[in-house]
């Protein structure tokens, strides 16, 4: 299968709250990062949850954030980062808005 | 649970310890019972299978997992694949690391990692054995991804602020450790000694290894 993102790919979170078995923590919704690596291709747990194969599988990426993004608050250097496994589907890239 | 009680030969009275059947009954824990229940009625394992099992599981310790780092600082290129697939370097060395694909993730003088498993207490269990309780609490969980740095302290360790704290939070099928520094003045050492300094903690991030 192919991957649509790539290290160093700008990408937001799905900013979305659906139902059910959902492994993507509400911190990062609707927040923007940068595609660390493709880490791993697995069946879809939101189906794998209920029974069901969760084929096709989809793309895991790290996707690393800076701490000052999720935490408007967060006391640490400016440096310090977050780095979370992501399924494919929970991803969406950053359009250049010509800005 | 507030009984006390006192010992003939001592006058202080102290709480009476509960036992475990004093805490809540949960409905998890009645569906376990229950499901293992059936599955040993119904032949699909016998008791002795799964006392087996958690023996198995219980005996799980870091000695593996600190192998595998020892090993990685000597070789360079074992190190290459250990980083690349923690399962396949693992079977190089005959070590059983289970079915779930497990990552390292390698700490240098530029970037300090910590794991946590934000949503549950995902944890590589056949590398470093079972989790401390404190990995699994709500404490540890919420708190590492939003203050890193205030809880690496609390476990004693200060990073300096030149130094980038990356939290791993891992979320999906896969299972992380930390590949920790080589200290310093440990030239000379064989891997076996190497793999004795490498602790649990250090493997989960939330020290690093010091010889002072």
């Amino acid at each position: 299968m192919s991957a649509r993102f790539a290290a160093g790919d700008e990408v937001r979170v799905r900013r979305a709250s659906p139902p059910g078995h959902v492994r993507t923590p509400y911190y990062i919704r609707g927040k923007e990062g940068v595609v660390s690596r493709l880490i791993a291709e697995h069946p879809n747990p939101e189906e794998l949850a209920y029974g069901r194969d969760g084929l096709p599988v989809l793309p895991v990426y790290w996707v690393r954030f800076r701490q000052s993004d999720l935490w408007p608050d967060y006391q640490g250097p400016e440096g310090d980062t977050a780095e979370v496994d992501i399924q494919e589907h929970w991803l969406e890239p950053v359009e250049d808005d010509g800005g | 649970m507030s009984e006390t009680h006192s010992h003939d030969d001592w006058p202080y009275p102290h709480p009476k310890q509960p036992d475990i059947e004093d805490g809540p009954i949960t409905d998890l824990m009645i569906m376990t019972e229950a499901v293992t229940e059936l599955m040993i009625d119904k032949a699909y394992f016998t008791a002795d299978d799964m006392r087996r099992t958690l023996e198995v599981i219980d005996a799980k310790t870091p000695a593996e997992g600190a192998r595998m780092v020892a090993r990685a600082w000597l070789d360079e290129d074992f190190k290459a694949r250990m980083l690349e697939d923690v399962n396949a370097a693992a079977e190089e060395m005959s070590i059983d690391s289970g079915v779930i694909p497990i990552r390292a993730i390698e700490n240098t003088k530029d970037v300090h990692n910590v794991i946590v498993c934000t949503l549950c207490s995902c944890y590589p269990k056949h590398l470093i054995g079972l989790p401390p309780d404190w990995y699994k609490s709500r404490a540890y969980r919420s708190r590492v991804i939003r203050e890193p740095r205030a809880v690496l302290k609390e476990f004693g360790t200060e990073i300096p602020d030149g130094v980038e704290v990356r939290v791993h939070d891992s979320t999906a099928e896969l299972r992380y450790m930390i590949l920790p520094m080589r200290p310093k003045g440990t030239g000379d050492m064989d891997e076996d000694t190497l793999a004795g300094l490498v602790t649990r903690d250090c493997m989960i991030g939330v020290t690093i290894i010091d010889r002072d």
